[in-house]
């Protein structure tokens, strides 16, 4: 989240862990443990990766944004405002994981059709939000203009 | 919570705690401002009185309306339509912490001296720990204490789920490495030859004797005699694990004389009572903190990690935060009971149904549950007053127990997941053998609205012709009468749940065994609607979690092991199963609101392998559907 951050952890421990053990940034969630579900979404050098499956050994010196920095200040971007809106969340759980999903797809595509939504967002919601989801997949990508 | 209770069971209630706390500050107000308390009244955080320009916000008056002695008798409510955040668009609480990753689920906790626990459980039902080498353990850093976990015995209640051995560490990480590097051997126990093959063939065979009879209405062999028409068919519904996102965790403290509890859970008196169990001290000293919850769906009103959490702390003496994975969750679950139901109906010349039947052979909700008989392990499975009781007069429930030793508990809308999938399936059966049309079977059947007594959870009354005006509208906003081309079919359904109505069409597209859900109408009637987003929120996320489960889910059981383990091999459905027409409708009816969070789940499968018999001729009588349409085609 833009700041430098040195600790002494073994390598083949999962980015999630280190961030939610070690470094108390419990935003990101752990859903599975295999990639699957993508709770644990976290941006590093600005791409969307499952950080569960993330050995931290392969992230040095790599710029890492987690939901908690995602907001500029106190400005929430953009898919966060379109979140809100839609009154996205139940049980809330998944929500940083595929709001940092959408952050990066809008970045790929930044006016993305139905089809688009199917193909590249595939974040597990339980409590089944899936059709405010998308609207406000939509939403966000009006919010930010069409760029990227 | 369970059981769409929540608003239910405190509306009346909270109203009038809502009603006294304003008639307090308006007594406040008119003592301060010594006028009489007929002459203020209230406006959007203030008590005004507009004669003399008095105008105190509410803040004001706190501590002089508290001062107050509390008034005991009922105040009159406030007109619903006079409401100014009931029944309103509201967004929901939270969500801004939701959105900012700032919101507190239990495996978020953290307090001073925590350690985290793993345990490794029995792969086997009811196996136990024979011997485990817990040095290659022991030599991770980190890794601070490994021990053996006792489970309950078979057939004794459930404390916790299983047998297994704890690893205590500095981190999460550490415990689940130092349990991946146990050694343990296992004793298998009585249920190690469990397997879903023979628990279906034994449901047959149970279904080829006479069961328990648990409703007989009318002279049900009588009506089958003399009917003109015999319609028989069986349907069969999975095993299903609740799998809500948040794996289980849970912290415990336990102390000499007392214990403190942090946990994500539906049911913190359950969580006090397993504490209390495990560590025999006085619930007024088991102190309970709950936590958001990272989804429940009926799995969080067991409390056995709870238990875990209480032993490990115990056994220990150090505060834990005990963290189940994925596999833990997906493989030790109280799953939602599995049954074969046979269905029989008889018609009269006139193709009127005048007899009908449901035996089932399940594994019943309530095994193994304390002070439960036998003789009433069929209660959890089926509901007796549902339809079509009192509508067929001639009607008769018949069940049979199947002891597999799968665990099992209340699965969001418990049975009603199950019975709704086979009454609505029978139903359009029916339809279609004797050349009807389901649609007006159904409204024939359901009639107008009327009260019928229904002495099951959601009582004491159910309206049929409630059901019949959902059934009706989804079925218009769909175009039901519309005939589709070749390969694409609309399903209707509707079910009754909980003190709740809901109903579903959906269209779907079947190109050479490949399925697209194309468009979704869901209805709810919840009389009044108090937070209409949270309702509508209910019933996507219900139709959701009915067709998710519908089109892929299942627990299956080999040599007693659960066979899946994670979501490669229990795929939730996502967002690119669902079609963008997905629309949901809240229909009002009366100022009574019923619960939401069951109703938007029953009628939501039934409608959807009815759409995929419209659209194919296939008849899907068995859960999950995705691969009887690959295979079979």
């Amino acid at each position: 989240n833009g700041k430098p951050v040195s600790l002494s952890v073994e390598g083949d421990t999962p980015l999630l862990w280190v961030l939610r053990d070690e470094l108390n940034l419990t935003g990101s969630k752990f859903g599975c443990g295999i990639g699957r579900c993508g709770a644990c979404t976290v941006h590093i050098d600005g791409q969307a990766q499952r950080s569960c499956m993330t050995p931290v050994s392969t992230i040095e010196n790599r710029n890492v944004v987690t939901i908690e920095g995602l907001a500029e200040n106190d400005e929430l971007h953009a898919v966060q405002k379109a979140w809100l809106e839609l009154d996205v969340p139940q049980c809330g759980y998944c929500q940083a994981g595929q709001i940092m999903s959408v952050v990066d797809l809008l970045k790929r595509v930044p006016n993305p059709s139905d089809k688009d939504i199917d193909e590249l967002h595939n974040n597990i919601c339980r409590c089944g939000t899936y059709p405010r989801i998308r609207k406000a997949i939509h939403r966000a990508a009006e919010l930010q203009g069409g760029k990227s | 919570m369970g059981g769409s209770t929540g608003l239910t069971r405190n509306w009346d209630f909270m109203r009038q705690v809502g009603a006294k706390a304003r008639q307090q500050l308006i007594r406040a107000a008119a003592t301060r401002l010594e006028i009489p308390e007929g002459r203020c009244k209230t406006r959007t955080g203030y008590v005004v009185c507009d004669a003399i320009g008095a105008e105190i916000p509410y803040q004001d008056l706190v501590a002089e309306a508290a001062a107050l002695p509390a008034i005991e008798e009922d105040v009159p409510l406030k007109d619903l339509a006079d409401h100014r955040i009931v029944g309103k668009a509201q967004t929901g609480v939270g969500a801004k912490d939701i959105v900012t990753g700032r919101a507190k689920y239990g495996i978020d906790t953290k307090r001073d001296g925590m350690r985290y626990a793993a345990i490794a459980r029995s792969p086997i039902l009811n196996g136990t720990v024979k011997s485990f080498d817990a040095s290659e353990a022991k030599k991770i850093d980190g890794v601070l204490d490994v021990f053996e976990i006792k489970g309950p015995k078979p057939n004794e209640p459930y404390q916790i789920l299983a047998s297994g051995v704890a690893v205590v560490a500095t981190s999460t990480w550490k415990a689940f490495k130092g349990r991946q590097a146990l050694k343990i051997k296992w004793e298998p126990g009585p249920n190690a030859e469990d397997s879903s093959d023979k628990f279906w063939a034994e449901n047959k065979s149970l279904l080829s004797t006479k069961g328990q009879v648990v409703v007989d209405d009318g002279a049900f062999d009588e009506a089958m005699g003399e009917a003109k028409t015999h319609i028989t068919h069986t349907y069969e519904v999975p095993f299903a694990n609740h799998a809500p996102l948040e794996p289980q965790n849970c912290y415990a403290h336990v102390q000499e004389d007392r214990c403190h509890i942090i946990v994500p859970t539906q049911s913190p008196s359950g969580a006090s009572r397993s504490a209390n169990a495990v560590t025999g001290i006085p619930r007024e000293n088991i102190h309970v903190e709950m936590t958001r919850v990272g989804g429940g769906f009926g799995r969080r009103l067991s409390t056995d990690y709870v238990a875990e959490a209480c032993m490990v702390s115990k056994h220990t003496g150090w505060p834990i935060q005990l963290q189940w994975s994925r596999e833990d969750d997906v493989k030790n679950d109280f799953y939602r009971p599995a049954g074969t139901h046979e269905m029989h109906a008889g018609l009269d010349g006139n193709n009127k149904i005048t007899a009908w039947s449901q035996r089932l052979a399940s594994a019943s909700k309530h095994y193994r549950r304390p002070n439960v008989l036998d003789e009433n392990l069929w209660k959890p499975e089926l509901y007796s007053d549902d339809f079509p009781r009192r509508i067929i007069e001639n009607l008769r429930l018949e069940y049979h127990h199947n002891a597999i030793g799968v665990p099992r508990g209340s699965w969001r809308a418990p049975a009603h997941t199950a019975n709704a999938f086979v009454i609505q399936s029978f139903l359009d059966e029916i339809a279609h053998e004797t050349g009807q049309d389901f649609l007006s079977l159904s409204l024939e059947l359901y009639g107008e609205e009327r009260e019928l007594e229904y002495g099951n959870h959601g009582g004491p009354t159910f309206n049929p012709g409630r059901l019949a005006r959902l059934l009706k509208f989804v079925a218009q906003e769909i175009d039901y009468k519309t005939p589709r081309k070749e390969g694409r079919g609309v399903g209707l359904a509707t079910h009754f749940t909980f003190g709740g109505y809901g109903a579903h069409a959906i269209e779907v597209t079947v190109d050479d065994g490949s399925l697209s859900i194309e468009r979704i109408v869901a209805a709810i009637d919840c009389g009044f609607a108090v937070h209409p987003s949270a309702v509508d929120a209910q019933l996507q996320g219900g139709t959701v979690d009915g067709l998710s489960t519908a089109l892929g889910l299942e627990i299956t059981v080999k040599e007693g092991r659960i066979q899946q383990s994670n979501f490669h091999d229990y795929p939730l459905a996502r967002i690119a199963e669902f079609p963008s027409r997905f629309e949901t409708h809240i229909l009002p009816y009366d100022d009574i609101p019923t619960g939401v969070g069951e109703m938007g789940i029953p009628s939501a499968a039934p409608a959807l392998t009815n759409a995929i018999f419209a659209a194919t001729g296939k008849r899907i009588r068995r859960l999950p559907i995705l691969e009887q349409l690959r295979v079979g085609g």
